[in-house]
């Protein structure tokens, strides 16, 4: 497969940034989207030039690294996927891959194709936890928890962090990020109790940090390689409302 | 904004329910139109309302727009290819059939509410005698009988507003937290509905001044 690429290149946070043109002539169907752009940077080495920096780790579609935006949708066009779990059979010989870096302005762009994410760690920080020490896993039928909630916690747990859901909003709203880690905690008897005081503490932290609000259009949850639901932004806006007023 | 925008909601359909009777519904439907508008413009209790009705209004238009700007700017730096993602066509536009919405309220607040309160006089070529407002119906008439572009933007108005309310109706209770897999497919049929019989109903007096 011949490839033609078009690259976000930026030396540093302050850089101002341009796009830059690739051609790779030997891309084969059975690649991955990020061994394509390992052979690009193989190539940019041997002719002296710097590599395109970008953000990988376990390459299995688990550690919520390699977001990127490409050709218009975050981590391009397959369905739940990660970047990393795309592969180039998905593009056309002779096609331009435009690739970007997440946009956002509490994401801000630190080099090429890789944008800060701490945001989501601030975030979390700021009540994404349970403060008491929860032990280790207790005896099975101690702590009875309904099915239904089980089931949705643990939906709502495979949250991989990676962002997608705010580079794909057109608000920059990181409102399914955090009502995803909402929902792991409150659906449980440990995570409840905290429930009024986490959901002011994050929400704050979201504003604080200049993410934008939710118009519900549902981008984020077309775009969660996960497949985490707007139904956790509902749940979050129940809470809030209620923490508001009680 | 989700509870200002239901309010309106609401004040869409005693809004529809009025108008109908600009049609000859019944035998004596101008009457009971006439008598409606002078109990409108009469009645203390209404007129209360009506200063929370244009607080519903300011609260949803400045609250709307106030977001906008807060989201353009948490975007930054935008994207050289713009979003491919696949969502219902009118969430992404949303701001800008509000501010259509908002061009035509304007239009509309000057061709008939404000002739009503006496603001503004009634077009001369009209000859509605003072004071206006009990001749409300006349005005009507004359608007939609006299002028076929009046009732063109008055219907294209009503589409955008069909199109902003089959969004920002289930878009409402998601924001009040109300979705539920038993009930929001159930919200969502009645929003598509409710928005269908707003944009028709209104659309139907602006139709039948054209045909009639």
């Amino acid at each position: 497969m011949k490839i033609k690429l078009k690259i976000w290149r930026q030396k540093n946070a302050k850089a101002k940034g341009k796009f830059v043109n690739y051609t790779l002539d030997d891309v084969s169907p059975e690649m991955s989207f990020l061994e394509m752009l390992d052979a690009l940077n193989s190539k940019l080495i041997l002719q002296d030039d710097e590599p395109v920096a970008f953000e990988h780790d376990c390459r299995e579609g688990i550690c919520g690294c390699c977001g990127l935006y490409i050709n218009g949708r975050p981590h391009g066009p397959g369905e739940k996927t990660t970047t990393c779990e795309l592969h180039m059979r998905s593009f056309k010989d002779g096609q331009t891959i435009v690739i970007e870096p997440w946009r956002a302005k509490a994401f801000p762009v630190i080099k090429d194709l890789i944008a800060d994410r701490n945001a989501f760690d601030k975030i979390i920080i700021a009540g994404g936890f349970v403060s008491v020490n929860a032990g280790s896993a207790p005896e099975a039928n101690s702590i009875l928890i309904k099915k239904k909630n089980a089931d949705e916690a643990f939906d709502s747990a495979a949250c991989i962090g990676c962002g997608a859901c705010v580079a794909a909003c057109k608000n920059a709203s990181a409102m399914l990020f955090i009502s995803a880690k909402i929902s792991q905690l409150t659906l449980l008897n440990q995570g409840k109790v905290e429930a009024m005081e986490r959901v002011q503490a994050m929400v704050a932290k979201m504003d604080e940090l200049g993410f934008g609000n939710c118009t519900n259009t549902y981008a984020c949850e077309a775009e969660c390689p996960k497949g985490i639901k707007v139904t956790n932004i509902a749940r979050m806006n129940r809470e809030f409302i209620a923490a508001k007023v009680s | 904004m989700a509870l200002a925008g239901l309010f309106l909601i609401v004040f869409l359909l005693v809004h529809l329910t009025i108008n109908l009777f600009i049609l000859p519904i019944c035998e004596n439907h101008d009457e009971i139109f006439s008598a409606i508008a002078h109990f409108m413009g009469t009645n203390s209790i209404v007129k209360t309302f009506e200063i929370v009705l244009m607080a519903g209004f300011l609260i949803h238009i400045i609250y709307g727009i106030i977001l906008q700007i807060q989201n353009w700017i948490a975007r930054g730096k935008g994207y050289k290819i713009a979003n491919k993602t696949k969502t219902s066509f009118m969430s992404k536009y949303i701001i800008y059939s509000g501010l259509l919405i908002l061009f035509f309220l304007i239009l509309h607040f000057f061709d008939l509410y404000f002739i009503k309160l006496g603001l503004v006089e009634a077009p001369a070529a009209a000859n509605i005698p003072h004071p206006h407002e009990e001749h409300f119906y006349d005005i009507v008439v004359y608007l939609f009988s006299n002028n076929l572009l009046y009732s063109i933007i008055y219907i294209i108005a009503f589409i955008v507003l069909g199109i902003h309310l089959n969004h920002t109706f289930q878009s409402a209770f998601q924001t009040l937290g109300l979705n539920h897999s038993k009930y929001t497919p159930f919200i969502k049929a009645v929003g598509t509905i409710y928005s269908i019989v707003i944009a028709i109903g209104f659309s139907i007096v602006p139709l039948y001044f054209i045909f009639n």
